[in-house]
C-alpha cells in the first residue's frame, strides 16, 4: 500500500504509523463524561471512506488526513493535519 | 444419527448413503425467542448452550453467508488460557474446561489436542512480566509453568539459541493449551444446536434493527422480517455495522490480521510456540501445514486481506526463531475482520437499548473463547445477568475506567 | 541416447550436446540441459513418482507446470532439501539428488497403500465422526497417529543454509506472464515509451509458444525487440505471486535454484516488490481433467502437457496412446504423436460430433475414433495399461494403452485477478468463469481473458461407482464432494474445508473446476449459481525464507549502538539488549567470578566516590518556540511555565486515558527553549505522541520539535566525589559549587578546552549526580576524558544492572511499574497532577475506576530474612491470607540485591499500598516453584529517604 505523502510523494506504507479515526475533537476540560468517554473510546468504524491519521514516521514526520474506503484500501484523498 | 467408529463403520459398508446432513438449511420463521446474528463460533455456541443450559428452544442463528465463514473460518486455532489480568482469566479458563469436554459434549470431534502453548522470553524484564502472569494464573488454579532456557531447549531443540538477534532465556509453558481444528467447532455446535431444534438460516443479511417503543423486537434481513424478543448480536468484525443499526457506536475498530499456512509435511513442531522478541506464533495442524501468524496490518480494514510488510515481518519472526522453516513454503496467505476494542478485552453485556445484546471485541483472540462465549452469552440472553465469570466484559467499563487491559496500550486498538 | 528409451532423436528446445547427470530414488539416470526433473524421468521411462496422501495410491506425473498435483518430490538432501517439489518445475542441474515421498518402504512397495483397503472408512470427514472415544485416546494414540500419516514431504529440520535478497523494482507497466500476448502488450507499452518488467515463472519466456515449432520465429523477433530496449526489463525465472493494495506486487526470483548450490555472495531466491502504475495479466490457460475411475494411474496425463514434452522437450511420455479429448487440440495431438512414432490405439470424444477437418489429421495413425464415448476407467495399478470406454451406443469397449492424454477443455487461469476479492464472472458461450472485476489498475489480455478458447462441453459425469479423483493431490474424489452435499456442506466453501478439495499445494488448479461440476450436479444447480473459492495469494508457493529475506539470525533487527560504545567494549563491558540498544550491563574486574558481586562493587562504587554510565539511550527532544513551555504545559500533569531558565524538573507524561505513559527530566534552557528526555524504550512512542499534539490537537502553538537521541552522548556521573571529577574537564569561568549549580540545575558550557556541552544535575542513584550531553561523535573521547579525571577517585564505570540497583533503592519508578496499566497516583506521584490546567489525560485519570484507593500502589518490599532471595513477578498476599485468586493483593515489579542494607529488596504494587505501611505480606510465586517469602512493607525508598545526599 502506499500512502501519498503531500511532502515526500508515495511512499510504501512501512514508513509511516496509522493512528486511526481523524474526525474525533478533543472536547474541552469541562466538557461532559459522555463527550471524553466518547472522544477516548467510541469510533465510527465504518466500512466504506474512513478519515484516518496517519503518520509519517520515517519521513517527514508530518501528521496526514488519509480519506481511505475500508473496503478496498483504496486512498481517496491526503491532507497534511496541520 | 450419532458419530462413532461403528456407525462410521456400518455406513461405510453402506456405501455412505444414508448420512443425514450435519444441520438443517433452515427457513426464517416469522417469530423467536432469541435470535442470534452472526454463524460464525460464537454465534452457533451461544444457540447451542441456550437450548441445552437454559432450556430456550425457539432460537434462530442468522448469518449472512454460509456458517464459519467469518473469523470462525480463519483463525490459526490456538487455544490457551494464559491471561494475565484478574477480569479475564477465570472466563477463558471456563472456556478451556468446555473445551476440554467438547468433543463427547457435542459428537463431533473437533480434534482438541493439549499439546502446550509455549511464550518465549529474551529479556529479564519480559521473564519477570511472564513470571507474574503465570503466578496470576496459578493464583486462579490455572496451570503453568515458567521454564528456563534449558528446558526451553530439550522441549524445542530447533529453536535458534546459538545465532539469534535477541536470545531465547526461557518460556511461560501452559501444558493444557493448544489448538482445535476450526471448522470442526462450527459445525460441531451447529449440528448439536440444530438436534436440539436451533433454526440456521444461512444467506440471509440483517439489514435493519427494529425497534418499537425503545425495544427491540426483531431484524431486518434480505429474507423478510424475522421477530425476536432478544436480539443477540455476535458479529465479530461486523460488529460497529450491526450496532449502527440500533444507533450506537462501540469502543471498537476493525482490523484485517492476516495467518498463514504453508504446505504440508510430516512432524515438525509439537506444540504451538510464540516468539517474545516479535510478532510471531506457529504450530503446526493434523493436515501437516505449519499455521503461523503475527500482528494486525494497523489500519482499518473490511477487506479480509493484508499487504507484504506484515508478510514480511511474520516471516522474519519464523526464521529468526525457527530457521529451519526456511525452504517450506508458504502456501496460502488470507485476512479477516478483528474486532479490536480499545482496551483489548471483549464485550459480553446488555446494549444501551432493551431487547439488544452485544458479542463483541475479541480482538484476535475470539476462537479460544468460542465456548466460553457461547455459555456467557447464553446465560446473559437467558437470565439477563452476566455469567460469574464474564462480569468484567461490560460495555460501560470504558467510562468508568475499569479498563482490562493486557497489553497497557491504552486507547489504541491496534496496538492490543 | 540409449539411456533414455523415451526420448526422441531430434526435436525440443533441450540441448543434446549437454548432458546432466541426476539421481532419483537412489537410481542414476542422465538427461539434457533444458529438461525439467519431470521430462527427464519421462525420458528415462521413469512414470512412478509418488504415492498419494491418504489412499497412499502409485501416482505418475500429470502435467508439464506448477498446477501438477502428484510428481512432488523431496529436492536436494540435508539443510537445504525441500519437501513437496513439483518434479515439473525443476530445472534439471547435474548431479541433482530428488526423492519420492509419503512412502513405505519404497515407492514401488508402499506398505501404506493397505489405506486403500480401508478406503470406504477414510472418506472425506471421516476424522469427524471418529477418535472420540476413549476421550484420552485422541492426543495419546489417534492424533500422532494422524499426524505421522499427514503431510507429504520431510523437512530437513535444520537451519536453512542459503541467503535470500530483497529488492524493489518500479514500472510504468507490468506484464505478467511471458507468452505471446504479454509480450504482445510489453511491446505496445514499451513503443509509448514505458518503462515495462516482463515476468514469467518458467526458465525462459515465451509461454505456450514454446510447445508450437511454428511459432518459434515470430516469439524470437518479439524477444530481440524487447531485450535491445533500454526501459524493459525481462525477468524469467519469476514468479508474480501476490497483488497487493497501492500498484505493488510481490513477485519471487529463482536467482540460483537451477544450480546445485548459489554461486558466493549470491542469494538462493529474491524477493521483489514491484510498484507498477499498471498491470498486464497474461496468465493463459488451464486444462482440466475429464473425470473417471482410477485416473490417477500413472500414464494418465493432461494432453496440454503430454504436447509440452513431445514439442519442448522432445519426449514421448508411452509408446501406445489414447487420447481422451473434448476439444479438436485433443486430435492434433494424437496426430503429433503418431508422426513421433507413437502407435495411437484410439481418440476418444465425448462430443456428440467432431468436424471432418479435424478427424483428417490422424486417419494415417489407423487409430479407432471413438466419437460421442466416454472413458470410465483406467486399467493397471503402479502403471497405466488400459482404458475401459463406453461408446456411443453404450457398448464397453477395451482398449490397450501406456499412455492416456485427457482434456477437458481450457478455462482462464484468473487466479491473480482474485487478490482484490473481485469475484469472477461466468460466461455463457464459454462455460467458463472470466476475470471479474481485477485488482485496480490492471487488465487481462489473451486467454487469461478468454480470448481464443473454445467453449467448454459438458462432460460425462463421473462413475458412480469406483474411485474418480477430482483434486489428485488430496485424494478427494466425486463420490467425496457428492458425500459432503448429502451431509449439508453444500456451500463450494463448505464443500472445500469438509473435503479438502482445492487445498493441496497445487492449490486446486487441476481440480476446483471439476468439484465445481460435480457439486452443482449433486445439488441439481447451475454451475454460476454454486460460485467458484476465491484464490488467494501467493499464486505459486513461496519459501519462507524468501519472504524473510536477509534479516535473519544476528541481522533480525538492526542493532543501535550507543555513542561510546567502543569505550565500553574496552573496558571489558557484558552486554545487554535493551530493545534494540545494545548497552553495557556490567563491567566486570579481573577475579570476579559473578555478575552480582561485579554489580555490587559498582553500586558500592557510586555511593562512596564516583561512577561512570553512559544514558545516551534515553530519549531527548529538543522543544523551541514562543510556545514551547504552554505545549509543556499540555502535556505534563505538573507545570512547566514556572520553571525558570536553567533548571531541570522532573515531569510525568500520561496518555489520554489517564494512565502513565512515560516519565523523564526536562530543562530550560531559555525562555523558548527545553530538552525533553524520555525513557529508552519510550523514547519512539513519546516523539511520536508528542507530534501528534502540535500538528493535531494544537496546531496554532508556536512550538518546533526535534528528536535529537542519536544527536548527543549523554553521560551519568554520580557520587560523592562526581563534582571534583566534573571541576577537572568543565572550562573556566563555569561554577559547579553547590551555590552556583545546585541540584535540578540545567546550563550549556563548554568542556575540555572549548567543546560544546550540556551539563544537568539531576539524579537517579540518589548520590550527587550530573548528567553530562556532548555531541554524539565526541562521546568515546568524552567517556575517556571523564574516566581519567576521575580516576584519582577510584572511578569505575557501572551499567545498567548498577543504575537498576540504585533507582530501586531509591523507588524511582522504571519499566516494570511504568506498565501502561498504572496511573500516576498508583506510583506515588499524584501530589504532581495538576488542578489547575488541562493536560493530556487529566479528565480520564478523574473517573473512579483510577483513583479508587483500593487499587495497587507503589510500596517497598524488604524480606525478613535478610539471606532471602526476592523475585519479581511473584505476588503478593496478606499475612493470614489463603494464595489465591481472590485474595491477590498485588505482585513484585522489580528486585535488586542493595548493597547498602545488605540484602535483596523490591519495589511492588499492593491493593492500598500507602496505607499499609509497616505490614507483613507474604510473596508467592508457584509458577517458578520457588518458597513463600515473609516481607515487610516499607516506603519506596531505602537509602537516603529525605534526599540529603542530592543536594550536597
Amino acid at each position: 500500500m502506499l500512502i501519498p505523502c503531500p511532502h515526500c510523494g508515495a511512499r510504501l506504507s512501512e514508513e509511516f504509523v496509522c493512528h486511526g479515526d481523524a474526525t474525533r475533537q478533543r472536547p474541552a476540560y469541562d466538557a461532559s463524561d459522555e463527550a471524553w468517554t466518547d472522544y477516548v473510546y467510541l469510533r465510527d468504524n465504518p466500512a466504506g471512506a474512513h478519515r484516518e491519521h496517519w503518520y509519517h514516521a520515517a519521513g517527514c514526520h508530518a501528521w496526514l488526513v488519509v480519506t481511505r474506503d475500508t473496503r478496498t484500501h483504496q486512498i481517496i484523498g491526503v491532507e497534511v493535519a496541520r | 444419527m450419532g458419530y462413532s467408529a461403528f456407525s462410521l463403520l456400518k455406513n461405510a459398508l453402506t456405501g455412505h448413503r444414508h448420512w443425514r446432513p450435519a444441520w438443517r438449511d433452515a427457513a426464517p420463521q416469522a417469530q423467536y425467542d432469541v435470535v442470534i446474528v452472526g454463524g460464525g463460533g460464537h454465534g452457533l455456541a451461544t444457540a447451542y448452550y441456550l437450548a441445552r443450559v437454559y432450556g430456550v428452544r425457539r432460537v434462530a442463528v442468522v448469518e449472512k453467508g454460509w456458517i464459519g465463514s467469518g473469523y470462525a473460518g480463519r483463525n490459526t486455532t490456538i487455544i490457551r488460557s494464559n491471561y494475565l489480568l484478574p477480569g479475564n482469566i477465570p472466563f477463558y479458563e471456563l472456556s478451556m474446561q468446555l473445551w476440554e469436554g467438547l468433543e463427547q459434549e457435542l459428537n463431533y470431534n473437533a480434534m482438541v489436542s493439549q499439546r502446550g502453548v509455549l511464550n518465549l522470553y529474551h529479556s529479564d524484564a519480559q521473564r519477570d512480566a511472564y513470571a507474574r502472569r503465570g503466578n496470576a494464573m496459578r493464583l486462579h488454579g490455572v496451570d503453568a509453568e515458567l521454564l528456563d532456557r534449558a528446558a526451553v531447549k530439550r522441549m524445542l531443540p530447533y529453536l535458534d539459541f546459538d545465532n539469534a538477534r535477541f536470545p531465547i532465556q526461557g518460556g511461560l509453558l501452559q501444558r493444557r493449551g493448544g489448538t482445535a481444528r476450526h471448522d470442526a467447532v462450527v459445525w460441531g455446535y451447529a449440528r448439536a444446536a440444530d438436534r436440539l431444534g436451533v433454526d440456521i438460516i444461512q444467506n440471509c443479511e440483517v439489514t435493519g434493527i427494529r425497534s418499537e417503543q425503545g425495544r427491540v423486537v426483531g431484524i431486518e434481513t434480505t429474507r423478510g422480517f424475522i421477530g425476536a424478543a432478544k436480539v443477540g448480536l455476535a458479529v465479530a468484525g461486523n460488529s460497529s455495522r450491526l450496532a449502527a443499526m440500533a444507533g450506537l457506536r462501540l469502543p471498537i475498530e476493525s482490523h484485517v490480521l492476516q495467518a498463514f499456512v504453508s504446505e504440508g509435511v510430516k512432524p515438525l513442531i509439537d506444540t504451538v510456540v510464540t516468539f517474545g522478541a516479535g510478532h510471531f506464533y506457529i504450530s503446526q495442524s493434523d493436515k501437516g501445514g505449519l499455521v503461523f501468524g503475527g500482528d494486525i496490518d494497523g489500519y482499518n480494514s473490511y477487506a479480509q486481506r493484508g499487504n507484504l510488510p506484515v508478510i514480511e515481518d511474520v516471516c522474519e519472526g519464523g526464521m529468526a526463531l525457527m530457521p529451519m522453516i526456511g525452504r517450506l513454503r508458504l502456501l496460502r496467505h488470507w485476512g479477516g475482520i478483528m474486532d479490536m476494542s480499545m482496551d483489548g478485552s471483549p464485550i459480553i453485556d446488555r446494549a444501551p437499548v432493551d431487547g439488544l445484546y452485544l458479542n463483541a471485541g475479541w480482538c484476535y483472540g475470539g476462537f479460544k473463547a468460542t465456548p466460553g462465549s457461547g455459555l456467557s452469552f447464553a446465560h446473559l440472553l437467558a437470565t439477563d445477568t452476566p455469567h460469574e465469570t464474564a462480569t468484567a466484559f461490560r460495555l460501560d467499563r470504558f467510562g468508568r475506567g475499569a479498563v482490562i487491559d493486557e497489553k497497557g496500550q491504552g486507547a489504541h486498538p491496534n496496538l492490543h | 541416447m540409449s539411456g533414455q528409451p523415451f526420448r526422441l532423436v531430434s526435436g525440443g528446445l533441450v540441448d543434446r550436446r549437454q548432458s546432466l547427470r541426476f539421481r532419483f530414488d537412489g537410481q542414476d539416470y542422465e538427461g539434457f540441459a533444458g529438461d525439467t526433473l519431470a521430462s527427464a524421468l519421462l525420458a528415462n521411462g521413469v512414470r512412478l513418482v509418488g504415492r498419494s496422501f491418504k489412499y497412499h495410491r502409485p501416482r505418475g506425473i500429470l502435467t508439464a507446470g506448477p498446477e501438477e498435483p502428484n510428481a512432488l518430490v523431496e529436492l536436494r538432501s540435508g539443510a537445504r532439501r525441500e519437501p513437496n517439489t513439483k518434479a515439473t518445475t525443476v530445472e534439471l542441474y547435474d548431479g541433482l539428488e530428488a526423492a519420492s515421498q509419503n512412502r513405505w518402504p519404497s515407492l514401488a512397495v508402499d506398505l501404506l497403500s493397505l489405506n486403500g483397503l480401508l478406503s470406504p472408512l477414510f472418506v472425506a470427514g471421516f476424522y469427524y465422526k471418529t477418535f472420540m472415544w476413549p476421550a484420552k485416546a485422541w492426543e495419546a494414540l489417534y492424533e500422532p497417529l494422524i499426524r505421522r500419516a499427514a503431510g507429504l514431504g520431510r523437512a530437513s529440520g535444520e537451519a536453512d543454509p542459503d541467503a535470500y535478497e530483497k529488492s524493489h523494482a518500479f514500472c510504468d507497466v507490468l506484464v505478467i506472464g511471458g507468452g505471446r500476448s504479454g509480450l504482445a502488450a510489453a511491446l505496445a507499452a514499451a513503443r509509448e515509451g514505458k518503462r515495462v518488467i516482463v515476468a514469467d515463472e518458467d526458465t525462459r519466456l515465451g509461454g505456450r509458444a514454446l510447445t508450437r515449432p511454428g511459432d518459434a520465429d515470430a516469439l524470437a523477433a518479439m524477444l530481440v525487440e524487447l531485450a535491445a530496449n533500454p526501459r524493459v526489463t525481462l525477468m524469467p525465472r519469476t514468479s508474480v505471486f501476490g497483488v497487493y493494495d497501492g500498484g505493488v506486487y510481490g513477485a519471487l526470483e529463482k536467482v540460483s535454484d537451477h544450480l546445485p548450490e548459489p554461486a558466493p555472495f549470491t542469494p538462493r531466491q529474491r524477493l521483489w516488490k514491484v510498484i507498477a502504475h499498471e498491470s498486464v495479466l497474461a496468465a493463459g490457460a488451464l486444462e482440466r481433467p475429464i473425470p473417471f475411475a482410477d485416473n490417477d494411474r500413472p500414464g494418465v496425463m493432461l494432453a496440454g502437457a503430454v504436447a509440452t514434452y513431445l514439442h519442448r522437450f522432445g519426449v514421448v511420455p508411452g509408446r501406445r496412446a489414447v487420447v481422451y479429448t473434448s476439444t479438436d487440440e485433443g486430435w492434433q495431438l494424437a496426430a503429433d504423436l503418431y508422426a513421433a512414432g507413437v502407435t495411437i490405439e484410439a481418440i476418444v470424444d465425448p462430443r456428440g460430433a467432431v468436424a471432418e477437418a479435424v478427424q483428417a489429421g490422424v486417419v494415417a495413425s489407423g487409430a479407432r475414433r471413438l466419437i460421442g464415448a466416454r472413458v470410465v476407467r483406467a486399467l493397471g495399478g503402479r502403471a497405466l495399461r488400459g482404458a475401459r470406454v463406453v461408446d456411443a451406443h453404450g457398448q464397453t469397449v477395451t482398449l490397450r494403452c501406456d499412455l492416456l492424454a485427457v482434456s477437458g477443455g481450457w478455462t482462464p487461469n484468473l487466479a491473480l485477478t482474485h487478490h482484490h476479492g473481485g469475484k469472477p464472472r461466468w460466461d455463457e458461450v464459454l462455460q467458463s468463469f472470466l476475470p471479474g472485476a481485477p485488482p485496480p489498475g490492471m487488465r487481462v489480455v489473451g486467454r487469461a481473458a478468454g480470448e481464443g478458447l473454445a467453449p467448454l462441453v459438458d462432460l460425462p459425469a463421473p462413475p458412480a461407482k469406483g474411485k474418480s479423483f477430482i483434486d489428485f493431490q488430496h485424494d478427494v474424489t466425486a463420490a467425496d464432494i457428492r458425500l459432503a452435499e448429502r451431509e449439508g456442506y453444500r456451500s463450494v466453501e463448505h464443500v472445500k474445508r469438509y473435503t479438502t478439495l482445492g487445498m493441496a499445494t497445487d492449490q486446486g488448479r487441476t481440480a476446483n473446476l471439476n468439484g465445481l461440476m460435480v457439486l452443482a450436479e449433486a445439488r441439481g444447480a447451475a454451475i454460476p449459481d454454486v460460485g467458484l473459492t476465491m484464490a488467494r495469494p501467493p499464486y505459486a508457493p513461496v519459501a519462507i525464507g524468501a519472504l524473510a529475506g536477509p534479516h535473519r539470525g544476528r541481522d533480525f533487527r538492526p542493532t543501535r549502538l550507543p555513542a561510546a560504545h567502543g569505550w565500553a567494549v574496552r573496558q571489558g563491558a557484558v552486554f545487554v539488549e535493551a530493545g534494540q540498544w545494545l548497552r553495557a550491563q556490567y563491567f566486570p574486574r579481573a577475579g570476579e567470578t559473578d555478575w552480582l558481586t561485579t554489580v555490587s562493587r559498582e553500586v558500592t562504587t557510586v555511593r562512596s566516590s564516583v561512577g561512570l554510565c553512559d544514558v545516551s539511550t534515553l530519549g531527548k527532544i529538543d522543544v523551541q518556540g514562543a510556545d514551547a513551555a504552554a505545549f509543556l504545559e499540555r502535556v505534563y500533569i505538573n507545570g512547566w511555565a514556572s520553571l525558570a531558565v536553567g533548571r531541570a524538573r522532573y515531569g510525568v507524561m500520561l496518555r489520554e486515558d489517564g494512565f502513565v505513559m512515560d516519565d523523564g527530566t526536562t530543562a530550560r534552557l531559555a525562555a523558548d527553549h527545553f530538552i525533553l528526555t524520555t525513557t529508552t524504550a519510550n523514547a519512539a512512542r513519546v516523539f511520536q505522541h508528542l507530534e501528534y499534539c502540535h500538528q493535531v490537537l494544537w496546531p496554532t502553538l508556536d512550538v518546533q520539535l526535534a528528536s535529537v537521541t542519536d544527536q548527543w552522548a549523554q553521560f551519568a556521573v554520580a557520587g560523592p566525589r562526581s563534582r571534583e571529577t566534573l571541576a577537572r574537564l568543565v572550562d573556566a569561568p563555569f561554577d559547579l559549587a553547590n551555590e552556583a549549580f545546585p541540584y535540578m540545575g540545567a546550563a550549556e558550557l563548554t568542556i575540555g578546552g572549548g567543546l560544546p556541552a550540556r551539563l544537568f544535575r539531576i539524579s537517579f542513584s540518589g548520590e550527587l549526580a550530573y548528567e553530562l550531553a556532548v555531541p554524539a561523535r565526541y562521546g568515546e573521547a568524552v567517556a575517556a576524558a571523564i574516566m581519567a579525571a576521575g580516576a584519582d577517585f577510584g572511578i569505575c564505570p557501572y551499567g545498567t544492572e548498577a543504575l537498576g540497583v540504585m533507582r530501586i533503592e531509591k523507588g524511582h519508578a522504571a519499566g516494570a511499574e511504568l506498565s501502561g496499566q498504572t496511573t500516576a497516583t498508583d506510583l506515588g506521584l499524584g501530589r504532581m497532577l495538576s488542578k489547575t490546567k488541562d493536560f493530556i489525560g487529566r479528565r480520564m485519570a478523574e473517573r473512579p475506576a483510577l483513583t479508587d484507593p483500593a487499587r495497587p500502589r507503589l510500596v517497598g518490599l524488604r524480606p525478613l530474612d535478610p539471606a532471602a532471595r526476592l523475585r519479581a513477578g511473584a505476588h503478593l498476599v496478606a499475612l493470614a491470607d489463603p494464595a489465591d485468586a481472590a485474595h491477590d493483593a498485588g505482585y513484585v515489579t522489580s528486585v535488586a540485591f542493595s548493597p547498602s542494607l545488605g540484602q535483596w529488596i523490591g519495589l511492588g504494587l499492593l491493593a492500598g499500598g500507602p496505607d499499609r505501611l509497616g505490614e507483613r505480606v507474604r510473596a508467592v510465586d508457584p509458577v517458578r516453584g520457588g518458597p513463600e517469602l515473609l516481607l515487610e512493607v516499607c516506603a519506596p525508598c531505602f537509602v537516603d529517604p529525605e534526599g540529603v545526599r542530592l543536594r550536597v
